[in-house]
């Protein structure tokens, strides 16, 4: 049983006393029941996959790691793969406090290590893209925007993600590489939340990555600059420790890392480790 | 017991309010305190009470003319009401037969469906309540809570238009003329109920209007304030010069407080007159119930009356054609057997239906050849042997009876 | 004196007022099982978080969290949003809960249901909405950024209307509430001494739902205080302009869950604070 079913139990037994009882057996029954069905496949030792993989991503990976999942599906029948996307922040924040996952893909070393220090990877992370800034700008570029430099323009608004999230932390780390002193109108919470000022037209350009520029399709365009060389992002993958279906979730991985996962995730707009 | 009482601050000349000697007081203030020879003339009322006699019509440019017809589901109200300044009406009828209606149709507060409403000639039927020239005295009386007394009153001369500092002192003119000048800062709660009330009738009469309302004025009073309050309020009447109406369930209240009574039922006028008149000659069983009469409708003949359904009755009065007889329970003498001596007119056979005390007598109800009700004192009751389903013999003389056409 | 001058001489609705259970015998005779536990489990439910959060406080780092002037600039600039965001909500919200309250139009049960509407719209939406109604090329930000030069996104004047949009319904309901509650016949009464219906409004009606209007009043000013979806969707996130206490303890979390303990720990303080000053002046007078 796994610490957090038992957590789980704990925590109802305690809520337990009324009418949450039924409920209680309700959700140990589910539990049990997909256990038993990966304990009893790993004790055949048939080396057909089967059972769900928990994958927590970040949220830059919505559409790659999604088209990586049915290609999973289709290639073993059987499995199942369920995604919860978030901000790496939150979801290393949910793992550490007992989340049921398989997987982690992260957005930066920084939020993988916060899973690997408390020694919830079952090995070591490795990075399997890498994702470069770019400036999200208008369609049509009325700004001329054609550098990092020209966010300075008076009269511009820019947004860019707060220093605490990846995207911010990137944005920073390039903006001083470059010497330029940017005084945004806003510091978003995620990078979704800075891109969608520009699709609103609120913001005049947004600093964000190349792949959320590419998902946004045409509305908004992408500005390259060469200072985002200095701020590439490391996106990290690891198999968790307490992982209830560990075949399944390292032929996953696998997929992910192989040349057929890189081209789904390059023609997302990420680059190759 | 219904004349001022000869005591107390109200009936002796009142010191003039502080302030009231101030300029631009006098053509302002509240009109002067009635020392019974001051409202003589056109708006004074005759210190007698006497009203005219019933069914005259006031001058046609004074006082008040309304015909109220509101129409509501299951309910219509279809009312004529005349009345001349110095007037008091009440209007009187049981729960539910439209008397506050027909107030809050005065007032404005509810639309009339028809007919139409003239004051001093005024039209006001499509008048806002705000602009008709109308105070009331609302059942509860409806003080602001937040305000004080002072500022209730004063509410009315702000609202047309007074400066603040002329609006309190008339407000304190009143509440001096109430005998409340040591109340002007208390809020309405720490008022009594007498208080209260007297604060509501200054509030309506600050605003000196031409038709003073008053929805059941003592309903919200226990009855021993209720005697004192209804004296002041009947002198207080008295004085104001213009048309008062009131609504009340109470007899008392209604034949206390005004020159003229409209009984209301089912939202139509069943009777109206002089109280006097209306208390000898009820029309209604619901009236006969009020002023305590055994009240029957038949035809009659000479000194005859033959009950619709029933035994005749006969009376001192010499009438034909369709006939009210009324004769109250006190006239009433019964026998456990039927009486030898006595003559067999006006004698029934009847059965206790029913006993209850009624001051320090009792009542019966009796059903029987003739449904009436009897008062008897409690060693006669005793005597009798009363008690519900007992057959008893009713007797009662002749010259104790009142017939009056129908 | 006259005896009805005493006060108590009548039994009117002025006096005589039954007094309220001081006796204590509601509380002596013994409170119903089912009531008893599913309520001490909701206190229970309600207070555990923040037992927990006191509990994991790091006391010994505190007063560094605290001196950081990020902490009060976001601390200032809630209150002072909050505070005008409650404004806002009285002044348009109180006339429109009268509306809702005293007058027949058509359509008004569903105005009633849209008022309500932003209780039920996760806050990011309602920032969206916002965006899409106010913003620079919103329907009507369009026209103030073209006549005016105003626009309101990534200001203090977004997040006040921000917070003022998620908070003003709480007003509302709680305004028309009091006012169904409130005996209309006041109004009847101050038409009859020639108060127009304004008037009476504003002299009878407001004073007397004044406790009211007070304790919606605190709802909405709590509830804009801790508003955080709405106000980074419109107005962004920027410290000293847009960046309120529930953005930075959001944003803290990311990567120093101890300062958003800290930080939550000074907003908690400082509504307990407010609301328990507001609750004795206010709301237990009636």
């Amino acid at each position: 049983m796994t610490r957090s079913v038992r957590r789980t139990r704990r925590i109802l037994r305690l809520a337990g006393a009324g009418a949450a009882a039924v409920m209680a057996l309700g959700a140990c029954s589910t539990s049990s029941g997909s256990e038993d069905s990966s304990g009893t496949s790993d004790a055949s030792g048939s080396p057909k996959l089967s059972g769900t993989v928990t994958v927590f991503a970040a949220a830059s990976l919505k559409e790659s790691f999604t088209a990586l999942g049915k290609q999973f599906e289709k290639q073993h029948p059987g499995t199942k793969v369920s995604f919860s996307f978030g901000g790496s922040d939150s979801l290393a924040a949910s793992i550490t406090g007992g989340a049921p996952a398989d997987v982690f893909a992260a957005a930066s070393p920084k939020t993988m290590a916060l899973v690997t220090d408390k020694e919830e990877a079952a090995g070591a992370p490795a990075t399997f893209v890498r994702n470069q800034l770019e400036i999200a700008i208008l369609p049509g570029n009325p700004h001329k925007v054609a550098s990092l430099k020209d966010l300075d323009k008076s009269g511009l608004k820019v947004v860019l993600c707060d220093k605490t999230v990846p995207c911010g932390a990137a944005a920073q780390k390039a903006l001083d590489a470059s010497g330029i002193e940017l005084t945004p109108v806003s510091y978003e919470q995620d990078v979704k939340g800075a891109l969608t000022k520009v699709e609103l037209k609120e913001a005049d350009a947004a600093v964000v990555y190349k792949t959320d520029v590419k998902a946004a399709g045409d509305k908004v365009e992408g500005v390259e600059f060469p200072e985002s060389a200095k701020a590439i992002n490391d996106y990290p993958i690891a198999l968790l420790k307490n992982a209830r279906n560990a075949r399944t979730a390292k032929a996953f991985i696998a997929l992910v890392r192989s040349a057929e996962g890189r081209k789904v995730l390059t023609g997302a707009g990420f680059l190759k480790p | 017991m219904t004349d001022s009482r000869p005591t107390g601050p109200d009936t002796t000349t009142p010191p003039e309010p502080p302030g009231a000697r101030d300029g631009a007081q006098l053509p302002q203030g509240p009109p002067a305190p009635d020392h019974e020879t001051g409202t003589g003339g056109a708006g004074g009322k005759p210190a007698s009470g006497a009203g005219r006699p019933p069914g005259t019509h006031p001058h046609p440019h004074t006082g008040l003319h309304a015909h109220l017809v509101v129409d509501r589901p299951a309910f219509r109200l279809d009312v004529t009401l005349t009345a001349a300044p110095g007037d008091v009406v009440a209007l009187l009828g049981p729960n539910g037969a439209g008397k506050t209606t027909a107030l809050r149709a005065l007032a404005g507060l509810t639309p009339l469906t028809e007919g139409h409403l003239r004051l001093d000639g005024t039209p006001l039927e499509h008048t806002p309540p705000e602009s008709r020239p109308v105070g009331v005295v609302f059942q509860d009386y409806l003080l602001f809570p937040h305000l004080s007394a002072l500022d209730n009153v004063a509410f009315g001369p702000r609202c047309r238009g007074a400066g603040k500092a002329g609006a309190r002192a008339e407000a304190a003119a009143w509440l001096d003329r109430m005998g409340l000048a040591g109340h002007a800062t208390a809020r309405p709660r720490h008022l009594s109920g007498g208080q209260a009330q007297r604060v509501a009738l200054a509030r309506a009469l600050a605003t000196r209007p031409r038709l003073l309302l008053l929805d059941e004025p003592l309903a919200a009073l226990d009855a021993r304030t209720r005697l004192e309050v209804r004296a002041q309020l009947r002198r207080h009447l008295a004085e104001f010069e213009a048309v008062a109406v009131l609504v009340t369930h109470d007899p008392l209240d209604a034949m206390v407080l005004a020159d003229r009574l409209v009984v209301v039922e089912h939202g139509r006028i069943v009777q109206e007159g002089a109280p006097s008149d209306i208390a000898r000659r009820p029309r209604t069983d619901y009236i006969a119930r009020l002023v305590g009469l055994n009240l029957y409708r038949g035809r009659a003949e000479r000194h005859t009356v033959r009950l619709d359904p029933g035994p005749s009755i006969t009376t001192t009065e010499e009438l034909s054609g369709p006939v009210f007889v009324a004769f109250p329970p006190s006239a009433v003498t019964l026998f456990r057997d039927r009486p030898t001596g006595a003559s067999a007119r006006n004698l029934w056979r009847c059965e206790v239906a029913g006993l209850e005390t009624h001051g320090d007598r009792i009542r019966a109800a009796l059903t029987g050849e003739l449904a009436l009700a009897a008062d008897l004192t409690t060693v006669a009751a005793a005597e009798l042997g009363l008690h519900p389903g007992a057959p008893v013999w009713a007797t009662v003389k002749a010259t104790q009876t009142h017939a009056y056409p129908a | 004196m006259t005896p009805l001058d005493r006060p108590g001489a009548a039994t009117g609705p002025h006096t005589g007022r039954p007094r309220r259970g001081r006796a204590g015998a509601g509380g002596r005779r013994g409170v119903p099982l089912p009531l008893l536990l599913p309520g001490i489990l909701a206190l229970v439910f309600l207070l555990l978080p923040l037992l927990a959060l006191l509990l994991r406080t790091p006391w010994s780092t505190l007063p560094d969290q605290l001196t950081s002037a990020e902490v009060w600039q976001a601390l200032r600039l809630s209150l002072l949003s909050a505070t005008a965001a409650t404004a806002v909500s009285v002044v348009l919200g109180v006339p429109l809960a009268w509306l809702l309250a005293r007058t027949e139009f058509p359509g008004r049960g569903l105005v009633r249901a849209l008022v309500t509407l932003p209780l039920v719209l996760p806050p990011v939406v309602g920032g969206v909405a916002l965006l899409l109604a106010l913003g620079r090329n919103g329907v009507i930000g369009k026209w103030l950024d073209a006549w005016f030069g105003i626009t309101l996104p990534f200001t203090t004047a977004g997040v006040v209307i921000a917070e003022a949009f998620v908070a003003m319904p709480f007003l509302v309901i709680s305004v028309e509430g009091t006012l169904r509650a409130a005996d209309p016949r006041y109004e009847e009464a101050a038409a009859t001494l020639g108060a127009s219906r304004f008037t009476a409004f504003r002299r009878v009606t407001l004073p007397l739902i004044a406790p009211g209007v007070a304790a919606g009043a605190v709802l909405a000013w709590a509830r804009a205080l801790g508003e955080f979806g709405a106000t980074i969707t419109f107005a962004g996130n920027f410290p000293g302009r847009t960046q309120t206490m529930p953005l930075a303890v959001y944003l803290a979390l990311q990567n120093d869950p101890d300062a958003a303990i800290a930080l939550s720990l000074v907003l908690l303080a400082v509504s307990i604070a407010v609301l328990a000053g507001l609750r004795d002046r206010w709301m237990t007078t009636s």
